[in-house]
């Protein structure tokens, strides 16, 4: 016993200490935070304000282009070639040739440029014609574009789930978010951690190090040691990097907050005008969630958040645990990481599988498979994460829980069957049929 | 408390494709250097590695200090492998405060330990580096350290000399001897004769999967004599002899004359030296020994 925790404490301190380790952690969410920075600077930098001659044969268009901050409209008057000759004299970046009959040839309309235009700007000139042309139409039919907008609904339902006869309000979009990140985090703790274990049993056996400890410790202490050492650093990491990156954001939102404020609405509105239709779309999404935020952080607080917490450290440690003895057990039967291929495989596609079924389960987190698959210990610490904060029978969390310490128990029984035999098999090719044999070798 | 500090009775251990011991006993006595020798894959290792308790035997039985082979018996015995390794990124000092308290010692005792040793070896400017900056007999000290460090009364060193230039094989070969003062015991692997020849007080000659050699090197090298004599002399030697063969003889250009004699069945160095000096004039006379070479060479061969 004495070993072993000599053994976690070399194995964690040698990983925290490292500059890599102390780099990635601070670095990670700073990262992440100069990441969102970048984005919105450069949508808010990247104004650039543009020329467009429009030559209206039609007379429908007339004062209807509006000039905004990025888009300049000049109204030209003469025949189509000689203007398109002067393009380049008259230093604008389009001309827009819209001809008499648009009104029924509405695919007629031609934009000429020198240097090509751009889709955004494409896009903006198309949609002002077929806005206008469909003001005319809808003049023609009775129909005030008021009215219209007027007769436009946006349904946002709220999910009260019944439980225990009490109702509840929840909200599955927030759900769906926390669970998404849980599994995410999971999944990432999991390959992270995993082949990290992986990669310094391998480590250990080229360096031919092992036969020293293992005069001194028993093999099984040793691989014990390295993966709950491991497991301690991933915790650290995790906790800082959880720590850091809600300081990091909580700045960052105050200092957004207080350009916001600062900043006239209109710079929000010309951003806005300035977008191409689809992702002005899918800033009205964002602001609708935006919107909705509040509401959300209200559903959080009725999720079971102290249920979703232990859970997360009970299946981050479970899941670890399972995965990094089959990792660790790999690790030790190859002479080199180029070898691991072949066996990283069968290991991987459980994983892997697990988060695409996330997806699925994130729509429907009651189905029969999502059940099942959260019930499976080598897909439950991702599934249940899911599914937890839309709220699990208490009966279900204790069945998958204790599967999942019954898988993490064969799995390490297994690993440290190949492992005593892996370490100290060297140049040799090892397939399938050989591990098999290694269970059952006596040493 | 018995006589011998290890007992290897009847080992045998079977790998999946070949069987690596074969019945193999022997008894190492406290306090001695005890070679353990034979070709590539005779064995020697898994025997090493089964004594470790990295392996255990399929049959046969251990005893250490006249004991089972028990698993606080790892604080009692350093070993030192064929293939070195040390974790490459990790300093020398805490490297080998890791590794002496994994054998049992205590920070405090580990560090005061590791204070002689580095003084003794000159190494003190080594405490913070890395061990992958370090020349490989460089490491190869620090491995050294790391095996005796915990004071273990049984030393197992395969090869100790490999990879070590003469002047540091000498420092180790003083360590070894020094060691063997205080009263460890010591088991050394090795293929280089010259170094059985220098060091051990036992052997052990193991072949394919079985022992076939062992005792007092002394004793067996008496076994192993080839019952020639070397003689020097002047004068002439023709005709028949009664006690010796001549086997070769060469003339130098001083008219000296080097030649072998092989004993005639029944008849001792004395009654050759008898019959020598009524004939010739006798410069030098010594019976040949038989060097380790080749009692490994005979005793492998068959």
């Amino acid at each position: 016993m004495k070993n072993i925790l000599l053994i976690i404490q070399r194995e964690y301190l040698t990983r925290v200490r490292k500059k890599s380790f102390i780099v990635m952690t601070i670095l990670g969410p700073v990262l992440m935070g100069l990441m969102y920075a970048g984005i919105i600077w450069a949508a808010i930098s990247s104004i650039n304000q543009k020329k467009i001659e429009v030559l209206d044969q039609s007379g429908l268009f007339r004062d209807k282009f509006k000039n905004s901050s990025s888009y300049v409209y000049e109204y030209m008057k003469g025949d189509l070639d000689g203007l398109k000759n002067d393009l380049k004299k008259s230093g604008a970046d389009a001309l827009v040739y819209i001809p008499a009959n648009v009104f029924e040839q509405p695919k007629s309309v031609k934009i000429y440029s020198e240097k090509g235009v751009s889709l955004e700007v494409q896009s903006r000139i198309e949609e002002e014609i077929e806005n206008e042309i469909e003001n005319i139409k809808l003049t023609e039919a009775g129909i005030t574009r008021s009215t219209l907008e007027n007769a436009k609904v946006k349904v946002s339902a709220e999910t009260i789930s019944l439980k225990a006869g009490e109702e509840k309000k929840s909200s599955a979009t927030a759900a769906s978010i926390i669970g998404g990140i849980a599994a995410f985090l999971i999944y990432m703790a999991v390959f992270i951690y995993g082949a990290q274990v992986m990669r310094s049993i391998t480590e250990e056996k080229t360096s031919r190090i092992v036969e020293v400890l293992i005069s001194s410790v028993k093999p099984f202490q040793l691989m014990i040691g390295k993966i709950v050492g491991v497991a301690l650093v991933g915790l650290t990491q995790f906790g800082l990097w959880i720590i850091l990156t809600t300081a990091i954001f909580a700045a960052g939102g105050r200092i957004m907050a207080d350009k916001m404020q600062k900043a006239p609405a209109a710079m929000t509105e010309m951003q806005m005008n300035n977008m191409p239709p689809e992702a002005r779309e899918a800033m009205k999404d964002q602001s609708a969630v935006a919107d909705a935020m509040p509401d959300i952080l209200g559903a959080v607080s009725t999720l079971p958040v102290g249920t979703i917490v232990f859970c997360f450290i009970l299946y981050f440690i479970g899941g670890y645990l399972l995965y990094s003895s089959l990792f660790g057990a790999v690790g030790s039967a190859v002479d080199s990481e180029t070898d691991t291929q072949q066996f990283m495989l069968p290991i991987t596609i459980p994983i892997i599988a697990s988060f695409a079924i996330a997806q699925i389960v994130i729509r429907d987190p009651y189905s029969p498979l999502a059940v099942w698959a959260s019930m499976i210990p080598f897909t439950s610490p991702i599934i249940m994460m899911v599914r937890i904060p839309f709220g699990v029978p208490a009966w279900q969390i204790a069945l998958s829980v204790t599967l999942l310490i019954a898988g993490f128990i064969f799995t390490t029984w297994l690993a440290s069957r190949i492992y005593r035999v892996g370490i100290l098999m060297y140049g040799k090719k090892i397939t399938w049929k050989e591990l098999g044999k290694w269970l059952f070798y006596k040493v | 408390m018995s006589d011998n500090i290890l007992e290897v009775k009847n080992v045998v251990k079977n790998y999946a494709d070949h069987r690596a011991l074969d019945h193999v006993s022997l008894t190492v006595p406290k306090g001695v250097i005890y070679g353990l020798l034979g070709p590539n894959g005779a064995g020697k290792t898994s025997l090493i590695r089964i004594v470790n308790q990295i392996t255990g035997p399929d049959e046969g039985t251990i005893l250490f200090d006249g004991r089972p082979l028990s698993e606080n018996n790892i604080y009692d015995i350093g070993y030192l492998p064929e293939e070195r390794g040390l974790y490459k990124k990790m300093k020398v000092g805490e490297q080998l405060l890791y590794l002496a308290r994994l054998k049992g010692l205590n920070k405090e005792d580990a560090l005061e330990k590791l204070k002689e040793w580095f003084i003794k070896f000159d190494i003190k400017t080594w405490w913070d580096k890395n061990v992958e900056d370090l020349s490989k007999g460089m490491q190869q000290k620090v491995q050294f350290v790391a095996t005796i460090l915990h004071q273990p009364k049984l030393i197992i060193l395969d090869e100790p000399f490999s990879g070590f230039d003469p002047i540091n094989a000498n420092l180790i070969k003083d360590e070894i001897l020094e060691l063997k003062e205080k009263g460890s015991t010591i088991i050394f692997s090795t293929h280089r004769m010259e170094s059985v020849e220098e060091l051990c007080d036992y052997i052990c000659l193991i072949n394919q999967s079985r022992k076939v050699l062992e005792g007092r090197k002394s004793e067996i090298k008496q076994q192993f004599k080839p019952n020639t004599f070397s003689l020097d002399f002047t004068g002439g030697l023709n005709g028949d002899n009664t006690t010796f063969i001549v086997q070769k003889s060469r003339t130098d250009t001083e008219g000296l004359i080097s030649a072998t004699l092989e004993a005639r069945p029944g008849f001792s160095s004395n009654d050759i030296l008898k019959e020598l000096v009524d004939r010739v004039h006798v410069i030098s006379f010594r019976e040949d020994m038989a060097s380790m070479n080749d009692v490994f060479l005979k005793s492998v061969k068959f």
